[in-house]
């Protein structure tokens, strides 16, 4: 997935000249996943830039460069060290397109490597997305995939609002077929794919949670359950289309991520099923989230994430037989 | 045992023996930028009332006068607004239209102004439609205006947050190869914020075209300066990022329009930014909301107002018999019929459209929005049809 962003990134400054990458570490070391390698060299370090280690700054600075015509890409390294830009964010990138009434728009990308499961110690495991989510202003984008790594962050470039584009930091890692020189998809933000079909029961889900749920839905095949996932892939807008559709076919839903779950985006996301859905609704709508507490240390974060068993002790309480 | 023993007598010896030891001294340090030449005078400087002043332009001079008049009409006229609720708040800058003025006159058309919401006569001075500045502060929508029609960015009410964006846009023009430069404006108070900290770093490792203007007006709504910062003075943390610092009387126009224009050329030049703080006071309170009788005294006031910058100007331009009379008399019928005018245009209600909430969240419409849209089309159009 690292390989599919950097090309992303790559492909999309070679088309266009206003295309800038910032942040701390992204030009010689190439950032500390690797994600911007080879960009500083090939396009210079003004256009790939290690810039002071400030996340205020370095928001703000993208601000004035979006002012001047330019569309920058920023990225804040880890999630919890994305915190001291937030006033930028919310204040100026979220608004200005609103407080100027359309007449300075902000093509920013805001890149923030998010989640669990790496063992990284306190301040870098964070799944920050409900602060985003309630921010009217901001795209909020999640790709579960490689091929989504590179279409989405295309469409995240492309597009002329601010996006604050999560990456699972677990999936880093992850492959698939394909190949950064076949020709890839550039999806629109905005739109809910379904990962695997399924009857008996929808898995709403998205990032680093998504290969979590295709698990748990084979394991559950032996139960003679037959779980429909589907992958969000942009939280902000939401696809009320895709869900409702799969949870109206499927008639009970979880909804499954590994941030709190108090406040978090799995409470919006049941309410809206439910304001949508409800007469075709065979139970309540469910969510298997994160606990409500700091991110734990690495030692006990397994306990922390929601797994497979989490995920099927859902499905079942869903009163899978009427009446049992 | 044997292999407990066997291992011991295995245990090596260090490379030189500790009683060998002899520190290596650490690399030659020395400081990477000569600070001396970055550190402000120690008095602010000024150029009405001193010798300096005979080299002054008396075009400029009148220019400035007209202006400093206009400005503070329309202070008193914006504050006279907000008595009868035409405007929902107006922070002056009555006793600051020195610095306002100067220093937006020192910038070229090209360039930019990056305004705090205290700057509107500085967005005025610029050429801005006095009634689109005061949209944010009637409570119409927030920026009355294109910023890039006049080449400033909204009016900025969190503090020191703009100082960045000033910072990045003068960075693009420059990779862009456009001679352009920024002017960034803040208060006191402002300095203690992180974000003006972080913009001047990256201007000054940037070498970006910026130019920090600090107006010192003694208070942070009633905090006083020796509550704000313990530095020698608010220019000398220029020299922290590699930057010159410097000070000015920021009720000397002329003063302030000399130091402005001698940064906007460095900066222009590519010599990078500066830091200047214009010594000032303000002679309102921080808006019509607040009671400044709670934190100052009146004999404070008092001395500020024997060293008003229209007072000071307009003694230099008398003496040189560059005004008189008449001269007065047509720059303040000018400043009344632009407060007629703006009390006029003020006085008419704003037409807004409800329907505009949704029109400027997104670039397009989300399917939520269209949602919510819909939702108080149809209020309105119950509201029209009771």
């Amino acid at each position: 997935m690292a390989q599919a962003l950097q090309r992303a990134m790559r492909d999309a400054m070679a088309e266009d000249p206003t295309v800038h990458v910032m942040g701390e570490d992204v030009g010689t070391l190439g950032g500390v996943f690797r994600v911007t390698d080879g960009l500083a060299k090939e396009f210079g370090e003004d256009r790939c830039t290690d810039t002071p280690l400030a996340e205020a700054g370095i928001l703000g600075a993208a601000v004035g460069m979006a002012m001047y015509g330019l569309r920058p890409v920023v990225e804040m390294q880890f999630d919890a060290f994305a915190y001291p830009a937030f006033e930028q964010l919310i204040s100026h990138v979220a608004k200005m397109r609103n407080r100027t009434r359309g007449a300075m728009p902000m093509p920013i990308v805001i890149r923030v490597p998010y989640g669990g499961g790496i063992g990284g110690v306190e301040h870098h495991s964070d799944s920050s997305e409900a602060y985003y989510m309630a921010t009217p202003g901001l795209h909020v984008v999640t790709p579960a995939t490689v091929e989504d790594a590179y279409g989405l962050l295309r469409a995240a470039i492309a597009s002329d609002d601010p996006v604050v584009f999560l990456e699972p930091k677990r999936l880093y890692w992850s492959k698939s077929d394909w190949s950064p020189e076949a020709p890839a998809p550039v999806e629109p933000i905005g739109k809910a794919v379904v990962r695997r079909r399924g009857t008996g029961a929808t898995l709403i889900t998205y990032g680093p949670s998504v290969p979590v749920c295709l698990e748990a839905a084979e394991a559950a095949q032996a139960e003679g359950w037959d779980l429909e996932v589907v992958d969000l892939r942009s939280l902000v807008p939401f696809d009320d289309e895709t869900v409702s559709a799969s949870v109206r076919r499927t008639g009970r839903a979880v909804v499954v991520h590994e941030s709190t779950g108090f406040g978090g985006p799995g409470a919006e996301i049941a309410a809206r099923v439910t304001e949508r859905c409800f007469h075709h609704l065979e139970a309540p709508v469910l969510r298997v989230a994160g606990f409500d507490i700091p991110y734990p240390p690495p030692m006990l974060e397994r306990h922390h994430l929601p797994g497979v068993d989490r995920v099927l002790d859902a499905v079942a309480r869903l009163q899978w037989e009427a009446g049992s | 045992m044997d292999s407990l023993q066997q291992r011991s007598s295995t245990v090596q010896e260090p490379p030189g023996a500790i009683s060998d030891y002899r520190p290596t001294p650490p690399p030659a340090w020395q400081p990477r930028t000569d600070p001396a030449p970055l550190l402000p005078d120690t008095e602010p400087l000024r150029v009405l009332g001193t010798d300096a002043v005979a080299d002054a332009d008396p075009a400029l001079l009148l220019r400035l006068y007209a202006e400093l008049i206009r400005g503070r009409r329309y202070n008193t006229q914006a504050t006279a607004l907000t008595k009868q609720g035409r405007l929902a708040v107006y922070p002056s800058t009555t006793g600051q239209e020195a610095g306002e003025i100067a220093a937006a006159l020192a910038l070229e058309e090209r360039d930019w102004l990056f305004p705090s919401y205290r700057d509107t006569l500085a967005a005025v001075a610029r050429g801005l439609d006095p009634v689109q500045a005061l949209t944010l502060l009637r409570g119409d929508w927030h920026t009355g205006y294109d910023p890039h029609e006049h080449r400033i960015a909204p009016l900025c009410t969190p503090l020191a947050t703009q100082l960045p964006h000033a910072v990045g846009l003068a960075h693009a023009a420059r990779l862009k190869g456009d001679d352009v430069v920024a002017l960034a404006m803040v208060g006191d108070g402002g300095t203690s914020e992180g974000d003006f900290h972080e913009a001047l770093n990256f201007a000054a490792v940037w070498q970006a075209p910026v130019v920090f203007f600090v107006q010192n007006n003694g208070f942070a709504i009633s905090v006083p300066l020796a509550k704000q910062t313990a530095a020698p003075s608010l220019a000398h943390k220029a020299v922290g990022y590699g930057m010159p610092g410097r000070l000015v009387d920021g009720n000397d126009a002329v003063a302030v329009h000399q130091v402005l224009t001698e940064a906007v050329a460095r900066a222009r030049r590519g010599g990078g930014p500066t830091l200047v703080e214009a010594i000032t006071y303000r002679i309102d309170a921080h808006t019509n909301a607040d009671d400044a009788t709670r934190y100052r005294a009146a004999g404070e006031v008092e001395t500020w107002r024997a060293h008003d910058p229209i007072l000071i100007l307009e003694r230099e331009l008398t003496e040189r018999g560059l005004l008189d009379e008449d001269g007065k008399r047509a720059a303040a019928e000018a400043a009344e019929t632009m407060a007629a005018d703006l009390r006029e245009r003020m006085n008419a209600d704003p037409v807004l459209d409800p329907m505009d909430l949704f029109s400027h969240v997104y670039a397009e419409q989300t399917t939520q929005l269209r949602e919510q849209a819909a939702q108080l089309r149809a209020e309105l159009e119950a509201e029209g049809e009771a």
